[in-house]
C-alpha cells in the first residue's frame, strides 16, 4: 500500500530489486557501506531467495538521521532492476517516491503510476558500449547503478571511490572498471535528473564508534574469544556463516605460527544428529564446543540434546531461526523455535537459552554461552535469527576485558582427584545442585559412565523410582538456579503509571524501541522488558506483577513467548494479550504500533508513518 | 546373566604387566547379558588385549551405542571413561571427543542394529573420517533387547527363532568398510579367541579407523539351527583367510620372515602385524583383490576371517584437519584468545 513520503535528508526507505546471482549483493554492500562511512544510520535487510541464480532478491537499505534500524516498509526509492518483480516493486514505492529502472526496455504502461516519478536510465546499453563480456557487463550495470544514486542521493564520491580503491587494491582490472561504472551512472544521473532528490543525504558524525556487522560473524567471532576448539555442523541457512566467521578468524588468529597446524577442529558433520553428539563427545573431554544451525537441526538434534541435559554435557548450540515449520521459508526471518529450544528433546527437560537482539549481542552471548554451559553442565542455546545473522547491523563497538577468565565450572584436576577417597559424579556435595565433574585421562579416580540411561547420584545405572528421581530433581534445580545467571532483562520504565508493559524479545526489540518512542510522541506512554534469558528470571516475574495488562510482542503464530511466560511464571493468563507477527520479513514498528493499539487503555491512534 | 559378584581378591600369582596391574584391574562391573553370550568373550578378549598392550586405564576411552552391544563397555576397563550414547551414534561422539583429545585410545563398541540400520550413516561417515579408533562391531544378526528381530546383517534365508525366514539382502559391513576406504578391516568370531586378541591389539595399535566385525552369536534369539549367526554355523562356515600376529614395540623381533608365507606391516606406533598367509595369493594391502576374494569366499557361503586388509600410511581425521600435534583441551586460554588487540584488529574490517 502507498504512502505519503516524507521528504528529509536522511530518512530514506531505498529498495534495490535485482536477480540472485548477478553480483548486486557486493554493489549493494558498497553502498551501504559508504553510507555508514559518511557518519549516517544506516542499516541493511537482505531478502532473498532459497536460490543460486535467476530469482527475484531485493536489498532494503534505510538510512536514518535518529539510529532507528529496524526495517521500514516505507520505501521512497526503489531501484528496480528486475522486471520479473517490477509489478511488486513498484507499487511498494510511496506515493511522491522514485523509481530507478533500467529503460534500455521501456517500461510496460501497465506498470506507470501518476505519483511517483520514474528515472529510466539505459543500464543495460550502456554497460554493453562500455564494458567487454558478458560477466563484467552484468555486474557494472549494479556498479552503474550506485553511480547514478551517488548523484541522486548526493553521497560523498570520495568515500565510495577510497571503498573501491580499498577492494580492489590488487585488481587493477577490475578497479579501472568499477571506477568507469560509478563514473557513468553518476553522469548520465547529473546530466539527466535534478540531483539531488529531495531525499538527499548528508554527512554525519553518528557512526564513528560504530561497526557494521552481521550477528552470525560477531558470534562466530565470540567462540573464538569463548575459547571453543571444536565446532560441527552441517551447512544449513541461515546458519553457515556462523561457522564461515568461525573458520575465517580461526585461520587467522589460531594457527600455531611455528607448526602452521591449527588450534581448533572443525568438522562438518554427515548431518545435525552427528553435528551434536560430536560437540557433545567434544564437551565430554573438556573442551568448548559448539554447533551453529537452525531450527530443523535443532528437530535433529534434540535426541542428543536430552542426552547431554540428561548425562550433564556441556554444549553450546546457535539456533539461527528461519521460517518453519518444516523448510518453511528458509531464507526468511521468524522466532519460530522459542519452545523447541526451550524444551528441546523427549522426557522432562528445560534448557539454558540465550536471546541476543542485535550482533552485539551475538558476541557477548555468545562467550557467555560457553560460561554457562560449563558453570551449569548444560546444553546452551543462543537463540538468534536471520535477520539477526545474516544482515549487515550497524552497532556500537565490541569491547573485550583482556581480565576475562573463562568459567569453567565444577572441574577436579588431578590433584583434586588424588585426595578424594572416592569420586561420585551425580553426587551434590555442597548443596548447590551442581556436582564436580572430571574429564577423561586427567587421574584413573576420575572414571566414570556417561550415559544417558536412569543414572543414580553416584553414576551407577539404576531403574529405582527414588534414586532416579532424585537425580532428576538436582538437575531441574540445577538449570532452573540458572535463571539469576543469564543475561538479566533489558527494562525500559516510564514515570506514568504502570498499566501496560510490552514484554519482547530478541530482534523483535528495535521495532519495538521504535513503536514506543512514537506512542510516547503521542502521549502514550508504555514500560517495556526485553526479554534476553531463559529460565526468566525474578526481575521478568516482577515486572509481570507489576503491570496490569502486559504485551507480549513476537515472531511466531502460536505465541510461544507468551505461553513460555504462562508455563514458568506465575502470571496471570488473563493478563497476558498478545502481538504476532510471523510472515518472514523483520518486525517493523507499524506491526507493533498496529498490534498493541487495540490493548492501550486510551484511544487508539492513527498509526503515522 | 550371573547373579555372583566377582570376588575382590587377586590371586597372588596373577601376571602383572608394566604398569604394575593385573588382568583384574582391566576388567569391569559384571555383565548382565546372558550366559554365553558371544558379547561377553569379545570382552575377555578386549581384556586380554587391553592387559598385554599395557593401556593406562584412564587413557582409555570407551564409547558405545544402544543395544546389547552397547552395554559392553561397563564390563571392561572401570577405570577407564565410558560414554553410552544415543543409538547408532556413538561414531559422532567418537569424533568429537577425538577431536578434543587426540591422545587417548578410544574404542567404540556397536553392534549390527547400531551399525548398520539406524547408525549406518555414521558408520560410513566415521570411515570417511577416519577417526583414530578401534570399532568393534559385535554382530549377531538380530535384535536383542527388542526381542528377536531380524537386524540388517541377516543373511537371506537365515530363520529367526519362530521360523521366519529373512528375505532382504544383508548388508555386510566388511565389504562397506572395504569400499568405503577403511584403512583396517577385520572380521573375527568371539569363539575363537586366538584369532581375536591379536586383531584387537593391532587395531588398537593401528592409526586411524580400525574396524572388527566380529560374529558374536545371541544364545537367546539367534543360536538356533536354521540360523547363519549361530555358533554351529560359524564354527563350521569359518574361512580363515590369514593368521595375524601382533608383536608389540617392545619385544625385540627375532623371527625370521621366510617369504611368501609371512608378512609384517610396521604400525605407526612401532610394533609389527604379521601375517601368516593361509592362501598364497592373498594379500592384505590390496583393497581390490581383497574385495575380489571375500566376494568368492562369500558366494560359497563361507565366512571369511582374519585382519583382511591393513594399510598403515592412511590419513587421520587430524591429519585431515590440521590440528596441532597435543591435544585441543590442553592449550591454554592465553593462547586461544586473541584479546582485546585482536578485537581492534578484526573491527578496522567492520567500518
Amino acid at each position: 500500500m502507498a504512502r505519503e513520503s516524507d521528504y528529509g535528508v536522511n530518512d530514506l526507505g531505498l529498495k534495490i530489486a535485482t536477480v540472485n546471482g548477478t553480483g548486486s549483493a557486493s554493489a549493494n554492500g558498497l553502498l551501504l557501506q559508504a553510507l555508514f562511512r559518511m557518519g549516517i544510520p544506516v542499516s541493511g535487510k537482505n531478502v532473498f531467495p532459497s536460490n543460486i541464480q535467476g530469482l527475484p532478491t531485493w536489498y532494503e537499505i534505510r538510512v536514518n538521521k535518529d539510529g532507528y534500524t529496524a526495517r521500514s516498509p516505507d520505501f521512497q526509492l526503489a531501484i528496480a532492476m528486475n522486471p520479473e518483480s517490477y509489478a511488486r516493486d513498484i507499487e511498494e514505492v510511496v506515493s511522491g517516491g522514485w523509481i530507478l529502472y533500467d529503460n534500455t526496455r521501456e517500461l510496460d504502461d501497465e506498470f506507470r503510476r501518476d505519483d511517483v516519478t520514474f528515472l529510466g536510465i539505459p543500464l543495460a546499453d550502456m554497460c554493453v558500449e562500455h564494458f567487454q563480456g558478458s560477466r563484467i557487463r552484468i555486474l557494472m550495470k549494479n556498479i552503474t547503478y550506485v553511480g547514478a544514486l551517488v548523484a541522486l542521493l548526493d553521497i560523498d564520491m570520495d568515500v565510495v571511490k577510497g571503498m573501491l580503491q580499498e577492494k580492489f587494491a590488487s585488481k587493477q582490472h577490475l578497479m579501472d572498471a568499477n571506477f568507469a561504472a560509478i563514473e557513468l551512472g553518476y553522469k548520465y544521473a547529473l546530466e539527466h535528473f535534478d540531483c539531488p532528490l529531495p531525499i538527499r543525504l548528508e554527512a554525519m558524525d553518528k557512526t564513528k564508534d560504530c561497526v557494521m556487522v552481521t550477528g552470525n560473524a560477531a558470534a562466530a567471532l565470540g567462540c573464538v574469544y569463548a575459547g571453543a576448539t571444536v565446532g560441527a555442523w552441517y551447512p544449513i541457512t541461515p546458519a553457515t556463516s556462523v561457522m564461515d566467521g568461525f573458520t575465517e578468524y580461526c585461520r587467522r588468529f589460531r594457527v600455531d605460527p611455528d607448526t602452521g597446524k591449527n588450534n581448533f577442529c572443525i568438522l562438518q558433520a554427515e548431518d545435525e544428529l552427528a553435528a551434536a553428539g560430536m560437540v557433545i563427545g567434544a564437551g565430554w573431554m573438556g573442551a568448548r564446543a559448539f554447533s551453529p544451525t537452525a531450527g530443523p537441526g535443532i528437530s535433529l538434534m534434540s535426541e542428543f540434546i536430552g542426552l547431554a541435559y540428561y548425562a550433564e554435557v556441556p554444549c553450546v548450540f546457535f539456533n539461527i531461526q528461519r521460517t518453519g515449520p518444516s523448510t518453511g521459508m528458509p531464507t526468511r526471518t521468524q522466532q519460530g523455535d522459542l519452545m523447541l529450544c526451550a524444551y528441546a528433546s523427549h522426557g522432562d527437560t528445560k534448557h539454558i537459552v540465550l536471546f541476543p537482539a542485535d550482533p552485539k549481542e551475538c558476541f557477548e552471548f555468545s562467550v557467555q554461552a560457553f560460561d554457562l554451559a560449563e558453570r551449569f553442565q548444560t546444553p546452551t542455546f543462543v537463540v538468534s535469527d536471520l535477520d539477526i545473522g545474516m544482515n549487515d547491523w550497524m552497532i556500537p563497538k565490541l569491547e573485550w576485558d583482556d581480565s576475562f577468565v573463562p568459567d569453567r565450572g565444577k572441574v577436579l584436576a588431578a590433584d583434586e582427584l588424588e585426595k578424594v577417597e572416592n569420586f561420585h559424579r551425580y553426587l551434590d556435595l555442597d548443596g548447590d545442585h551442581i556436582t564436580a565433574r572430571t574429564l577423561p585421562g586427567v587421574h584413573p579416580k576420575g572414571a566414570y559412565f556417561t550415559r544417558g540411561s536412569g543414572h543414580d547420584k553416584y553414576g551407577r545405572y539404576t531403574e529405582d523410582s527414588d534414586a532416579y528421581v532424585e537425580v532428576m530433581d538436582r538437575i531441574l534445580a540445577k538449570v532452573e538456579s540458572a535463571a539469576d545467571h543469564v543475561p538479566a532483562p533489558e527494562i525500559f520504565e516510564t514515570d506514568g503509571g504502570k498499566s501496560v508493559g510490552v514484554v519482547s524479545v530478541g530482534g523483535c526489540h528495535w521495532a519495538v524501541l521504535e513503536a514506543r518512542d512514537a506512542l510516547a510522541a503521542e502521549g502514550i506512554e508504555i514500560d517495556y522488558l526485553r526479554i534476553r534469558g531463559f529460565p526468566f528470571s525474578q526481575a521478568v516475574e516482577q515486572f509481570l506483577e507489576d503491570h496490569g495488562t502486559v504485551i507480549v510482542i513476537e515472531q511466531n503464530r502460536d505465541e510461544q513467548l507468551k505461553n513460555l511466560i504462562l508455563l514458568e511464571t506465575s502470571c496471570a493468563k488473563e493478563k497476558l494479550q498478545s502481538v504476532r507477527y510471523y510472515g518472514g520479513q523483520p518486525l517493523s514498528k507499524v506491526h507493533v504500533i498496529e498490534g498493541v493499539t487495540p490493548f492501550l487503555t486510551r484511544e487508539p491512534m492513527e498509526v503515522s508513518q | 546373566m550371573s547373579y555372583i559378584k566377582k570376588p575382590a581378591a587377586r590371586h597372588p600369582k596373577l601376571k602383572v604387566n608394566s604398569l604394575g596391574l593385573t588382568i583384574r584391574d582391566y576388567e569391569g562391573s559384571m555383565s548382565t547379558l546372558c550366559a554365553g553370550c558371544g558379547h561377553d568373550s569379545v570382552t575377555a578378549a578386549l581384556v586380554q588385549a587391553f592387559f598385554e598392550l599395557e593401556v593406562e586405564p584412564h587413557r582409555l576411552a570407551k564409547l558405545s551405542g544402544i543395544g546389547c552391544s552397547s552395554k559392553t563397555p561397563a564390563y571392561f576397563v572401570s577405570e577407564a571413561h565410558g560414554f553410552n550414547a544415543v543409538h547408532g551414534r556413538m561414531p559422532a561422539v567418537a569424533a568429537g571427543a577425538n577431536a578434543a583429545h587426540r591422545d587417548l585410545l578410544y574404542v567404540g563398541i556397536s553392534g549390527d542394529g547400531d551399525s548398520l540400520s539406524i547408525g549406518l550413516g555414521q558408520f560410513c561417515h566415521a570411515i570417511r573420517r577416519n577417526v583414530n579408533m578401534l570399532y568393534v562391531l559385535e554382530n549377531n544378526g538380530v535384535y536383542g533387547l527388542t526381542k528377536g528381530q531380524f537386524s540388517a546383517s541377516a543373511d537371506i534365508g537365515s530363520t529367526s527363532k519362530g521360523g521366519m525366514a529373512n528375505q532382504q539382502r544383508p548388508i555386510d559391513p566388511v565389504n562397506m568398510a572395504l569400499s568405503l576406504g577403511a584403512t583396517f578391516v577385520a572380521r573375527s568370531f568371539s569363539g575363537d579367541k586366538d584369532q581375536l586378541i591379536p586383531i584387537l591389539k593391532a587395531g588398537l595399535s593401528h592409526s586411524g579407523f580400525a574396524f572388527v566385525d566380529v560374529i558374536s552369536p545371541c544364545v537367546t534369539f539367534n543360536d538356533h539351527q536354521g540360523s547363519t549367526k549361530s555358533y554351529a554355523h560359524t564354527r563350521s562356515h569359518m574361512h580363515e583367510v590369514i593368521e595375524t600376529d601382533f608383536v608389540p614395540l617392545r619385544t625385540e623381533i627375532t623371527t625370521e620372515y621366510s617369504e611368501g608365507s609371512v608378512q609384517g606391516i610396521t604400525m605407526h606406533d612401532g610394533s609389527v602385524v604379521k601375517f601368516h598367509k593361509i592362501a598364497d595369493e592373498y594379500d592384505p594391502t590390496d583393497r581390490r583383490a581383497v574385495l575380489d576374494y571375500l566376494a568368492d569366499v562369500g558366494s560359497r557361503g563361507e565366512i571369511a576371517t582374519g585382519l583382511l586388509y591393513l594399510e598403515e600410511t592412511g590419513v587421520d581425521m587430524h591429519g585431515f584437519e590440521n590440528t596441532v600435534d597435543g591435544p585441543l583441551v590442553e592449550i591454554p586460554f592465553a593462547d586461544l584468545c586473541p584479546g582485546s588487540k585482536g578485537l581492534e584488529e578484526v573491527q578496522k574490517e567492520w567500518r
